[in-house]
């Protein structure tokens, strides 16, 4: 009880917290494993993201960024504190409320794009509408306009091997905004893709992603794409260092 | 979802194809082999299903299934004739015979010898020829198998094929001469030997070496009393042995059943059909689930809930058991077709065979994905940020 009043009333590192910010997350611990084998992989981390922020992670590996951001997109539960998304918080969420949530309100970009590899990019781009009920003819209609506008258009019916890696980033970059999720969650998505293949992945990411109503929180430490963030938190050993205004 | 559950199964195709061929192949020894034991099973008493007319069989006491012959005086059948409740009483001789081929050779056939009177016990399909024709002096009826087979004319040189027996052509049965006047259509028998019908009177004389040629006595019962009670007069008054056709099939049914291990057999090919339609099943549906382990992780992360993903494989997994069950079935039934004209035992498709086998191949297929579904919901979500 004492430990979660002193995790409440501890200050938000950031801005000090604001009840309208995109994530709120304060005095976040989560450890893996058990006894002498216990790796604490986040240590007390408090972090805000504003509405129409692109914030970046950045650090060491293995200094917790990815448990962060999986935390923030509740698809892990942590040990201590709390973290709200537009004010929702998910671990308070009974299960198949918060996977509703997160199929409606997030989307996610991952490092190896992860698209299935015998669907056409359309049918990829259109899987969280799919999730969310939307019948396939729609779905894949409304994902090839998002296709279109990464520049992909013509490409609607193929194959993930028929693409780029560029290609294939910018597919999952429609994929992960085709439901109009509230927040959208990169993870390192540009480390698999050459300099300037990287910088135009961002550049559309940057322009689709980030508008009012949405925050963009991305894992990296591809320092060619750092120009992209409104604000970098440096991560080390499972806490937040400082954090760099860019703007 | 149900959509791209199926693009991720057909798009992996050479996982799909050899689950497929796993189940097809378990399919296959789950519906042939039973198929082929009933064909079986339904041989060993397919002349007393021939026979139709009579409904009472009497018979030695010692008789223990149809081939197991063991001949009665004739002044048997005047006995039976006796008995309370007996409509009309005709005698059958049922035995294997010689017949020598025009080129030497020698077949043992089934000999049938029936009432000259009312020739009873005679083939109910006549191809070629008429049955009243055995009052013909020296005349047989031979089965279409036989005639086709291995009664068959020889080829007159090596490369030719044999002539199938027509009407008019001659026989030497046991050194005497008998003149085919019919072709006539009769179920398999165990023994898949030929059948050569003549009258009783007839039979006594290609086969005189034998002293007792009574072998059946066959019997129909009058509709007043049950037909059981009346067997059971039969036997009380004469001795011998007096079964319904029914328990007569079923005695040299339970025969085959005890005294052979071919249940025993065939049993032991559908279990390792089923465990290896399983094993291999299960092995590959489970390989394909792991190997889109991270897409499953993907779809979590992106909000599919659990029913969403049980449903995913229960329905690739229901498909890939409906079309490998729908190709088995389809190739032991063209088996079945193939082996219906052969001499051997064919596959007896029964609709009860059908569903119990399909039922099998469900199971394993539900096995199979309860092991791929507990898989993918214990998987955690955060693998998808793993590179």
């Amino acid at each position: 009880m004492e430990q979660q009043q002193e995790v409440a009333t501890r200050p938000i590192m950031t801005t000090g917290g604001h009840k309208d910010a995109a994530v709120l997350c304060r005095g976040i611990t989560k450890s893996y494993g058990s006894g002498e084998t216990q790796v604490k992989a986040l240590r007390g981390v408090d972090l805000e993201v504003r509405p129409g922020e692109l914030l970046m992670l950045v650090g060491p590996s293995g200094c917790g960024k990815t448990t962060l951001i999986s935390v923030v997109a509740g698809i892990l539960d942590q040990d201590e504190g709390e973290c709200l998304l537009f004010g929702q918080n998910l671990s308070r969420l009974p299960k198949h409320e918060r996977v509703r949530y997160r199929g409606e309100h997030i989307g996610f970009v991952f490092q190896a794009f992860n698209l299935i590899p015998s669907l056409t990019a359309a049918e990829n781009a259109a899987i969280p509408l799919l999730i969310n009920g939307i019948p396939m003819d729609e779905a894949v209609q409304k994902a090839a306009l998002l296709l279109a506008s990464v520049g992909l258009e013509g490409r609607e019916h193929a194959l993930p091997s028929q693409l780029s890696g560029g290609q294939q980033q910018r597919v999952a970059v429609a994929r992960a905004l085709v439901h109009s999720p509230r927040l959208v969650v990169c993870d390192e998505p540009t480390s698999a893709l050459d300099q300037v293949t990287g910088i135009r992945v961002m550049e559309g990411l940057k322009k689709l992603a980030v508008n009012n109503d949405r925050a963009l929180v991305i894992v990296t430490h591809d320092a060619r794409i750092f120009s992209f963030a409104d604000r970098i938190a440096h991560m080390n050993d499972g806490a937040i260092e400082r954090i760099e205004n860019k703007r | 979802m149900n959509r791209i559950a199926l693009k991720m199964l057909f798009g992996d195709r050479g996982k799909y194809l050899g689950i497929i061929t796993g189940i097809t192949l378990a399919s296959i020894l789950m519906i042939q082999q039973p198929g082929m034991l009933v064909s079986i099973f339904t041989m060993t008493y397919s002349f007393i299903t021939d026979v139709s007319l009579p409904n009472i069989w009497v018979m030695d006491a010692k008789v223990q299934q149809i081939d197991d012959s063991k001949p009665l005086l004739d002044t048997q059948l005047y006995r039976v004739r006796g008995v309370r409740g007996v409509e009309w009483a005709v005698p059958l001789y049922k035995g294997s015979q010689k017949v020598r081929l025009s080129n030497g050779e020698t077949v043992m056939s089934n000999l049938l010898g029936l009432d000259d009177a009312t020739l009873i016990g005679g083939p109910a399909v006549m191809i070629e020829g008429k049955l009243s024709d055995l009052r013909i002096p020296d005349s047989v009826i031979v089965d279409e198998a036989g005639a086709n087979g291995r009664l068959a004319k020889p080829a007159d040189s090596p490369d030719g094929s044999p002539t199938p027996l027509k009407v008019g052509d001659v026989l030497e049965l046991n050194e005497k001469r008998a003149l085919v006047v019919g072709i006539a259509r009769a179920q398999k028998t165990f023994q898949s030997q030929p059948i050569i019908y003549t009258t009783y009177t007839r039979a006594k004389v290609y086969a005189n070496s034998e002293r007792k040629m009574l072998t059946y006595i066959l019997v129909k019962a009058k509709d007043s009393e049950p037909r059981e009670i009346i067997a059971r007069r039969i036997t009380q008054n004469t001795r011998l042995a007096a079964l319904t056709a029914e328990e007569f099939k079923k005695k040299s049914l339970n025969y085959m059943i005890y005294n052979t291990s071919i249940i025993i057999n065939f049993g032991f090919v559908v279990l390792v059909g089923f465990v290896i339609g399983a094993a291999v099943t299960g092995q590959m549906f489970y390989n394909f689930t792991l190997d889109n382990l991270r897409y499953f992780a993907v779809f979590k992360a992106m909000g599919a809930t659990d029913q969403t993903l049980r449903k995913m494989i229960l329905l690739q997994a229901v498909l890939v058991g409906f079309v490998g069950y729908g190709i088995g079935a389809g190739a032991t039934a063209s088996f079945a077709a193939m082996m219906g004209n052969s001499n051997g035992p064919s596959v007896n498709l029964s609709w009860q065979l059908l569903l119990t086998s399909g039922c099998a191949i469900l199971l394993i297929v539900l096995m199979s994905a309860l092991v791929c579904i507990r898989k993918v919901l214990k998987l955690e979500a955060a693998v998808v940020f793993k590179g």
